[in-house]
């Protein structure tokens, strides 16, 4: 016998002890998630692990008389601690996770048409000595493409129970059922030593042989399908399609639901606002609360419409050939082509955008791509944007009739932030984000049809995270605004807004700003649009509202009367730059995991906005 | 004959020899299947011709030249291998 192969000495037999907590495990692609959810039917929790950036899903699936927990692990090779997917698996296994109990089975997913690679998972997964049941996922296709294998045979050879399923289909899935009422330790069988990948492999190899296990033909369809989609001049034309109608439908489409939205909850709160008595109580309510939780929900529209793409370019196979014609592009800038469909998305809105960085493996790419997100002429700028250029610049045919003056200031706009992002990226990755030269491999799936189940799902599970988490702190931001325009009080009257408390932080950054052009009705307001970019038109409307000498005139003469030409560019550049987002920084730090990143990225960005501001107002003062 | 993967023409197959990489590295291209004496056969380029995509196991795995560039493998004569299999 090979001297590398060990005998797994786990002669407990677990019989008699009640199941609760399962773990679920498989590589990336075998479509372990589809059927988490088909388990669970999508009673399930996300959350982060404590102190790492990796998700946890949690589910329960119901039994018979009892319910069981399932913990979705991440998609892993193998058990060795290479990356912090498999460190996190390894440790949920081994119950050594803070507020993860050890499971006491698991649940072992295979992808059939694959099955001579992923089984050497299975080696160091049957190592661990808890009952396992192997499911060989994807068993229609497997049938389908004329590929076998003897389950019989495989799990004699495994020393572990096997059930051919399909999760798409929802077939097979009984056994798992009657796997948890008794399931039992794994046989005393051969493994090799399963730090060893190369050994696993091997072993793999050999038990599928001895399980006559025949590989699915090749998918003729996929090889035909990437002729052209993968095609010199195909392959990228229609990549540019793809990323035109996202990009279009993300814009067009988002946009105006958001817009909507916005006007139905604006609405809704007007409509309350009888009900509620006159004073400090409705002014809590609708301005403080309603307003801040409806800033938030009024992204929702762009980001179910945006993760609905994604979900159908991910599902059907599309999004990793997308990642192999940008990648070439993307590594100019020290990213790969996973990097893509984030970046393009934040053009819309970074908030979705930093939550698509989830399909880059690398968390120094990830993190990169998330701090560069919000430099993206993200669709909250365009209020301020069109305010401004419609108020100081004239309007001038430039390139004939295709362009004019203020579309050309819009369009450079764009170019500022696009530049931002891929000087900061390049940055990044050749200083504190150096990857360790970890190669770029990318899988390309089989084509599949999306289902309408999976996408959904995704649209759903998204949805949740984003309400919950980065309601939570915007929540608790507006309320602190709101506090801070009604104090201080006198005799329990909230203050003229000139007295409160935030026209008195306005007049205190005045002196940091007034070199930039910049007065302190202004100030207040780059102080408001931290919550948001776009609130910045919202209370400069109110300041100069209030203001006797401006009162009967529109914001946009106002600001003509109270603005010299340069301080209007200067305030154009510095909104181009700045980070003034309440969302995306709740956003960052729900998706780092720390509050580092997200101070880091929020000093940084006002920095250059600072400096760049800075910068134009005096060129065009000396200009002028 | 030993040559770089990154050298294979476009539907030759070839037999890796060995993966001149850190271990880690080495560690992740082996659970894709590249792993020494492992068939690899390079089926396509991406249109602007970085990363190429390998043949590998069963499914399609793309690899960037630099990382292509520190695994060899020695080709195989194709006519040989059918006759082999056959």
């Amino acid at each position: 016998m090979n001297p590398l192969l060990q005998i797994v000495a786990s002669s407990t037999t677990r019989s008699q002890q009640q199941i609760r907590n399962v773990a679920l495990i498989g590589p990336p692609n075998s479509g372990k998630t589809t059927l988490f959810n088909r388990l669970t039917n999508l009673r399930q929790k996300v959350g982060n692990y404590p102190g790492i950036t990796v998700e946890q899903h949690t589910g329960v699936m119901a039994l018979p008389g009892q319910e069981i927990t399932i913990v979705d692990l991440p998609g892993v090779y193998g058990l060795n601690p290479y990356s912090e997917d498999e460190r996190v698996a390894v440790n949920v296994l081994n119950g050594n996770m803070d507020g993860v109990p050890r499971p006491e089975a698991v649940l072992l997913v295979l992808d059939a048409t694959n099955l001579t690679r992923h089984l050497s998972l299975a080696a160091p997964v049957i190592a661990l000595g808890l009952p396992t049941l192997a499911l060989l996922n994807m068993g229609d296709l497997l049938t389908r493409r004329s590929g076998s294998i003897d389950a019989v045979k495989l799990a004699g050879d495994l020393g572990i129970p096997v059930a051919i399923v399909s999760a798409t289909m929802g077939t097979g899935l009984e056994a798992v059922g009657r796997f948890l009422e008794c399931a039992n330790s794994p046989i005393k069988t051969t493994l090799p030593i399963v730090q060893d990948v190369r050994e696993c492999r091997k072993w793999a190899a050999r038990v599928a042989s001895e399980s006559d296990y025949r590989p699915p033909l090749p998918p003729t369809w996929s090889r035909r399908l990437d002729d052209i989609l993968l095609h010199k001049v195909w392959g990228p034309l229609v990549f540019m399609i793809v990323v035109g109608a996202v990009f279009q439908t993300v814009f067009g489409l988002g946009q105006p639901l958001s817009n909507a939205l916005q006007d139905l909850l604006t609405d809704m709160g007007q409509k309350a606002a009888p009900f509620i008595a006159n004073g400090f109580l409705r002014s809590l309510l609708l301005d403080g609360i309603w307003k801040g939780v409806t800033s938030v929900l009024v992204f929702l529209p762009q980001i179910l419409v945006l993760f609905l793409f994604i979900g159908l370019l991910e599902d059907s196979g599309y999004l990793a050939r997308a990642a192999l014609i940008a990648d070439r592009t993307m590594s100019f800038v020290g990213l790969n082509g996973k990097a893509f469909i984030p970046l393009l998305s934040a053009y819309s809105c970074a908030v979705p955008a930093i939550m698509a960085s989830r399909t880059i493996e690398n968390k120094r790419d990830r993190l990169a791509t998330i701090l560069i997100a919000p430099f993206m002429t993200c669709s909250a700028r365009l209020p301020i944007y069109t305010l401004l250029i419609a108020a100081f610049i004239p309007e001038r045919p430039v390139v004939g009739p295709f362009l004019g003056s203020r579309a050309l200031a819009m369009l450079l706009l764009y170019v500022l932030g696009f530049v931002a992002a891929i000087g900061t990226a390049k940055m990044l990755k050749s200083s504190v984000l150096k990857s360790m030269p970890a190669p770029f491999v990318l899988e390309l799936p089989e084509y599949r049809c999306p289902t309408l189940r999976s996408v959904g799902l995704r649209l759903m599970d998204r949805g949740r995270v984003f309400v919950q988490q980065a309601g939570t702190v915007i929540l608790l931001v507006s309320l602190l605004v709101w506090g801070l325009t009604n104090l201080p009080l006198h005799q329990c009257q909230p203050p003229e807004l000139e007295d409160s408390v935030v026209a008195h932080l306005g007049h205190l950054i005045e002196p940091a700003i007034r070199p930039l052009g910049f007065n302190w009705k202004i100030g207040v307001g780059l102080l408001t649009s931290v919550v948001a970019r776009e609130v910045i038109v919202g209370t400069l409307g109110t300041l100069y509202g209030r203001d006797p000498q401006t009162r009967s005139v529109s914001l946009q003469s106002a600001l003509q009367h109270d603005l010299t030409f340069s301080g209007a560019m200067a305030l154009l550049v510095f909104f181009a730059f700045a980070m003034q987002c309440t969302s995306t920084l709740a956003v960052v730090r729900r998706e780092t995991n720390s509050w580092m990143w997200p101070a880091i990225q929020f000093f940084y960005m006002t920095g250059v906005a600072f400096l760049a501001a800075l910068v134009v107002h005096e060129t065009l003062s000396v200009l002028n | 004959m030993r040559l770089p993967l990154s050298d294979l023409e476009l539907g030759e197959t070839a037999v890796i020899e060995n993966v001149a990489l850190p271990e880690a590295e080495r560690q992740l291209l082996m659970r894709f299947g590249f792993f020494d004496g492992a068939e690899v056969r390079c089926s396509r380029r991406a249109p602007l011709g970085d990363p190429v995509v390998y043949s590998v196991d069963g499914s399609e795995v793309a690899l960037r030249t630099e990382t292509a560039c520190r695994i060899f493998a020695s080709p195989v004569d194709d006519k040989a291998t059918r006759e082999q299999k056959g």
